[in-house]
């Protein structure tokens, strides 16, 4: 029992969840219990934006140093719009709309390597300025654009079944599967071994350049699909929409305990660093404190739940 | 045996001289860069190259300057800033409001705020934490504290603030002075003083300089002060200039100061840094930012993914001079 409990500790997603429990008790017992079951629904409906995107940044972080995606933000944007704009407010066009979001999020992820490949610049600075044109292209297509999402797409982004959202329940049979991708197909353990050491996995005869091609696809791909989600719960894109995922993406990979190093990387815990964040933010936000304190409080206790969880020792 | 010798000799010394080139176009390319971004200015508006020209273009790149040079500091201790846009903006909300009413205060204030980011790099070293992180949640915190010092776009910069930063020197204008001034003293000290080569070390080697007896925390603690010392210079020419302070004025600095490190010929890993390319690359990013799309005609909406393609089109002249095979 003792030994089980000590190898659920050193887990290092152990720490998120852990967080937003304390988070949560802290929430209950400041509002002596009033709205606990209603602040867990409202965090899952909101952490799933979260978990979508962070498993796109995580598998593009596992990548090794300096691999990050920070053109997600005006992908979600620019997908949600096109998703609106192709449903057309219709419920029989909400799959090619999808479609269409994923597409749109693809392509951008391709193009993100096809400039880190080509021109051999840090992704860091393609991302970065890929997300500025793709911001421009979305003011000049999304102006004006004040397209509902179809009734029934906006219904089921939604729904829930006692209390928990069923866009929360899929996500975590998405994560499932993301897990499983990453540690037990050959795809993942190239992601893996390339974030380890990418000259020894380039030996090993791992074919580098197609599975980074793959990872910066597929976390366009899931920005786009998020955008059109986004747009469907918020009802209506909007360019700002994504914003606010730029650092969450990569907040809740690291504080779910994912290497920044690559090569390491924790699916379980992105949903506790999703609920710990959104589960953080509710709770400042029912003190109804100012946008100063909470941004301050958000940023200590960020830095105290990394300081507490503590870097990775191995790889170094 | 006299002519086998040379004939193995000769290529040695013809790839030595072919690396001394390939280093020495890396390190005029940021210089380049800077050149074609003037040259299509002057083509575009030949006015623009006057003193009065070269005064308003250039001055909001002092704060640009300053800011890359934070950047760079942390980069050559293997680490990066994502606050010091948002630090930027709250050492300007407090020169705007604590230095002009109540000056020891202020500058007790900026002092501390080096001591933070000391005491950053002191917890990102003994903890062994990710810097993106850390910083990242720095970023809030400075961004939460601006909000409080100034909820609303105000306060007024100090006399002696406004008074320099309009400092009309005869022949060379200002912002060309200060940025020679800045990549002056960054170079010098970094590159050119024992401990500088220490600080260098501990992003290339942080093994060795540990073995030669060196303190990596101290390394590391004053990397960030560094960081946090042009940071506080960056907001103070940055309100300079404005006049007054917003809590999200900083906020483009993060990802600008980055770019003009990269843009500068450094690198994010090896302690490989550049002092006077990132002022170069800061200049280039600020005239490429504004100025120049303004002349271009480019309409609002294309702006920023102008900004975009040139950040893109800058770094790919890289590719015409670095080696082949280099992985990133």
């Amino acid at each position: 029992m003792t030994a089980a409990v000590s190898k659920l500790l050193v887990k290092p997603w152990i720490w998120s969840y852990f967080g937003a429990l304390l988070v949560w008790l802290a929430a209950i017992f400041l509002t002596r219990g009033y709205g606990a079951g209603g602040m867990v629904t409202a965090a899952l409906s909101l952490a799933v934006f979260m978990v979508v995107v962070g498993v796109g940044q995580m598998f593009v972080i596992s990548l090794g140093p300096g691999n990050v995606d920070l053109s997600l933000p005006a992908n979600i944007g620019l997908a949600s719009a096109v998703a609106m704009k192709v449903m057309a407010g219709d419920d029989g066009l909400v799959a090619i709309g999808l479609l269409a979001a994923l597409f749109c999020g693809l392509a951008i992820g391709t193009v993100n390597y096809l400039l880190i490949w080509a021109l051999r610049i840090p992704p860091i600075i393609a991302t970065l300025s890929a997300s500025f044109i793709i911001q421009s292209i979305d003011i000049g297509f999304g102006r004006g654009l004040q397209i509902k999402p179809p009734p029934g797409f906006a219904d089921f982004t939604n729904i829930q079944i006692l209390g928990i959202p069923v866009l929360a329940i899929l996500t975590v049979l998405f994560t499932a599967g993301a897990g499983v991708a990453l540690q037990r197909t050959a795809y993942g353990r190239s992601v893996l071994a390339i974030g380890q050491n990418m000259r020894a996995a380039r030996l090993a005869g791992i074919r580098v350049g197609l599975v980074r091609l793959a990872t910066y696809a597929l976390s366009g791909a899931l920005g786009g699909l998020d955008g059109a989600l986004l747009a469907g719960y918020f009802r209506g894109a909007n360019v700002d929409i994504g914003n606010e995922y730029l650092l969450t993406s990569i907040a809740v990979v690291v504080i779910g305990g994912t290497s920044v190093a690559g090569g390491k990387s924790n699916v379980p815990g992105i949903w506790g660093a999703a609920l710990f964040l959104v589960l953080l933010l509710t709770m400042l936000n029912t003190f109804g404190v100012s946008a100063g304190v909470r941004l301050l409080l958000t940023g200590l206790i960020i830095v105290g739940v990394i300081t507490a969880a503590g870097g990775d020792k191995a790889l170094d | 045996m006299t002519i086998t010798m040379p004939a193995a000799g000769e290529p040695a010394v013809r790839t030595m001289a072919k690396l001394k080139t390939q280093r020495l176009l890396r390190a005029l390319l940021p210089t380049l860069s800077l050149a074609l971004v003037l040259i299509a200015i002057a083509a575009l508006n030949p006015r623009a190259i006057s003193y009065f020209g070269f005064t308003l273009m250039l001055n909001l790149a002092i704060p640009i300057a300053l800011a890359t040079i934070a950047q760079m500091f942390v980069i050559a201790g293997n680490d990066l800033d994502l606050s010091i846009g948002p630090f930027v903006g709250f050492v300007g909300c407090v020169t705007a409001t604590w230095l002009r009413d109540t000056p020891l205060v202020g500058i007790l204030m900026l002092l501390g705020c080096i001591g933070v980011y000391a005491a950053v790099g002191a917890l990102i070293y003994l903890r062994n934490l990710p810097s993106i992180v850390v910083t990242l949640g720095m970023s809030f915190v400075w961004q939460g504290l601006a909000i409080l010092l100034l909820p609303k776009p105000g306060g007024r910069a100090p006399d002696w603030l406004l008074a320099t930063m309009g400092t009309k020197p005869p022949l060379v204008p200002f912002p060309i002075l200060a940025a020679l001034l800045i990549a002056a003293v960054a170079y010098f000290g970094l590159m050119r003083t024992s401990y500088g080569a220490i600080l260098r070390g501990s992003g290339g080697n942080s093994v060795a300089i540990a073995r030669a007896g060196w303190s990596l925390l101290k390394a590391k603690m004053a990397l960030f002060a560094l960081t946090g010392l042009f940071g506080v210079l960056s907001g103070l020419a940055l309100i300079g200039i404005t006049t007054s302070a917003d809590a999200n004025i900083g906020n483009g600095y993060t990802l600008l100061s980055i770019a003009g490190v990269i843009l500068g010929g450094g690198e994010f890993v090896g302690g490989r840094v550049s002092p006077v390319g990132a002022v170069i690359g800061a200049l280039t990013l600020a005239l490429a930012a504004s100025p120049l799309l303004t002349f271009m005609h480019i309409p609002p909406d294309w702006q920023v993914a102008a900004n975009g393609a040139i950040l893109i089109v800058v770094l790919a002249a890289r590719l015409l001079v670095s080696p082949k095979g280099a992985e990133r």
